[in-house]
C-alpha cells in the first residue's frame, strides 16, 4: 500500500461521461425514487403517498407485500439452485476439457454456442423443446411414464427454467474454471507428481485454490444474472403456473406496465435495485481485495 | 421553479439535493483535503467515499427493515440511520 494521498482531481476528466449517465440513468432512476411515494392514477394525476407504498411492499399481510415476498424468496432459491448446480458442473466440465488440439478448439466453440444465443430465443427453444405435443425433451420424458407438463405443474415448470439456464450459462463458468486452470503453472503439477499426489489432492490442494479468484466472479456474474432474469422465464412460463415461476423482475413488470401501478412498481422496483446495489458492492469489495492480494504476493507467486 | 412537471415533489427534491450537497461535500474535500485509505474494522481499506457510500447504503436498509418489522414512525429510523453513520466514519 503507498501511502501517497490519492489526487482526486482527475475524477473532474469523468464529467462529460457523468452529463450522459445523467441523463440516461441517474434521472430516470430520480424518477423512480419520486414515483415511490406517490400514488397514480391515469390522466398524470400524482397524490403523495409517503413511504405508504414501502410499508405495504414490506408488510407481507397484504396482497402487494405477499407478492413481493414470494417473488423474492422465489427469485433467491432460483438463484440458490442455479449456483449449486451450475458452479460444481462448471468446474468439472473445465476439468474434462482438452487441454490443446483441434479438440479444445471443436470444444470451445460448442460451448460458447448457448452462451451466444439471445435470450428469448433461448426461451422460445426451450418452450416448443420440453411441450408434450411437439416437443422431444417434453415428449420422450412424457414416454417414459413421468407426468412432465410445465403449463401445469410446479415442479415440472421449475425443472424446465432450471434445466434451461444451466443449459445456457453452465459453458461461461467452464470457460472462467478452464482459463483459470490454464493458468496454472507446470511447475505445481510437477511438484504434485513428485510428491505421489492423488488425483483428488491436486484438485482439492492445487486446483481449488487457484480457482477461487474465477470462481468468485463465476459465483457473482451468475448470482446477479440469476436474480435479475426476466425473458427466460417469461418466454417459457409466463410466470406460471399461478404465480409458480414469478420472479421478481417478472413481477415488477406485471406490476408497473401490466396493472399500470407506478407508486408500488417503484417502490419495488427501489428494494429490489438496493439488493442488487449491495451484492455488487460485495462483489467489487471481494474483487479488489483478491486483486490486492495478488499483488502482495509479488511477482515471484504471482507469475501466472 | 415548477414542480409539477414530471410529478417531482419538494420531498424528493429536497432528498435528491442533500444527496448532491454531500456529494460535493466530499469532492471539495478530497481536492483541499486529501486523504490515504485507511482499514477499519471490516478489514479493507476505505476512503471518506466508501464510508459514505456504506453509511447511504446502510441508511436505506436501516429505513426499510425499520418500516417492515416496526410499526413506529419511520423518523426514528432516520435517526438510527445517523447513529449508524457516525459509526461508519468512525469505525470502518
Amino acid at each position: 500500500m503507498n501511502d501517497r494521498p490519492f489526487d482526486n482531481r482527475a475524477w473532474l476528466l469523468v464529467l462529460p461521461v457523468l452529463a450522459i449517465v445523467l441523463f440516461s440513468a441517474l434521472l430516470p432512476l430520480m424518477t423512480v425514487v419520486n414515483y415511490s411515494v406517490q400514488d397514480s392514477f391515469g390522466n398524470n394525476q400524482f397524490f403523495w403517498n409517503g413511504i405508504g407504498w414501502y410499508r405495504e411492499l414490506l408488510d407481507p399481510s397484504t396482497d402487494l407485500g405477499s407478492r413481493f415476498f414470494g417473488a423474492l424468496w422465489r427469485s433467491l432459491l432460483f438463484s440458490a439452485i442455479i449456483l449449486a448446480i451450475e458452479v460444481p458442473l462448471g468446474i468439472a466440465v473445465a476439468l474434462c476439457m482438452p487441454r490443446d488440439g483441434w479438440r479444445l478448439a471443436a470444444t470451445l466453440v460448442l460451448m460458447a454456442l448457448p452462451l451466444l444465443v439471445p435470450w428469448n430465443v433461448v426461451g422460445t427453444i426451450w418452450q416448443v423443446f420440453a411441450r408434450g405435443d411437439i416437443g422431444l425433451f417434453g415428449h420422450v420424458v412424457n414416454a417414459l411414464g413421468i407426468d412432465y407438463n410445465y403449463t401445469a405443474g410446479i415442479l415440472s415448470a421449475w425443472f424446465t427454467i432450471v434445466i434451461m439456464d444451466v443449459w445456457h450459462w453452465t459453458s461461461l463458468v467452464a470457460l472462467l474454471c478452464y482459463a483459470g486452470l490454464r493458468a496454472i503453472p507446470d511447475a505445481f503439477y510437477q511438484a504434485a507428481r513428485i510428491d505421489g499426489a492423488s488425483r483428488l489432492a491436486v484438485f482439492r490442494w492445487i486446483e481449488l485454490p487457484k480457482l477461487r479468484r474465477v470462481l468468485v466472479i463465476a459465483v457473482l456474474l451468475r448470482f446477479m444474472d440469476s436474480f435479475m432474469i426476466y425473458t427466460e422465464p417469461f418466454v417459457v412460463t409466463g410466470g406460471g403456473p399461478g404465480n409458480a415461476t414469478t420472479m421478481l423482475s417478472i413481477d415488477l413488470v406485471k406490476l408497473a406496465l401490466g396493472q399500470f401501478d407506478l407508486g408500488k412498481a417503484a417502490a419495488m422496483s427501489i428494494v429490489f435495485n438496493l439488493i442488487i446495489l449491495a451484492v455488487c458492492w460485495v462483489f467489487y469489495t471481494v474483487m479488489t481485495a483478491l486483486d490486492a492480494e495478488k499483488q502482495a504476493e509479488g511477482p515471484a507467486k504471482g507469475a501466472e | 421553479m415548477n414542480l409539477d412537471w414530471m410529478a417531482w415533489t419538494w420531498e424528493t427534491a429536497a432528498f435528491f439535493a442533500a444527496i448532491l450537497a454531500l456529494l460535493l461535500l466530499m469532492t471539495a474535500l478530497a481536492v483541499w483535503r486529501p486523504e490515504t485509505p485507511r482499514t477499519g474494522v471490516l478489514g479493507i481499506p476505505t476512503t471518506r467515499g466508501d464510508r459514505l457510500f456504506l453509511t447511504l447504503l446502510g441508511a436505506a436498509f436501516i429505513h426499510l427493515a425499520w418500516i417492515g418489522l416496526t410499526g413506529l414512525d419511520a423518523w426514528y429510523g432516520s435517526a438510527l440511520s445517523v447513529l449508524y453513520g457516525i459509526a461508519v466514519f468512525l469505525l470502518v
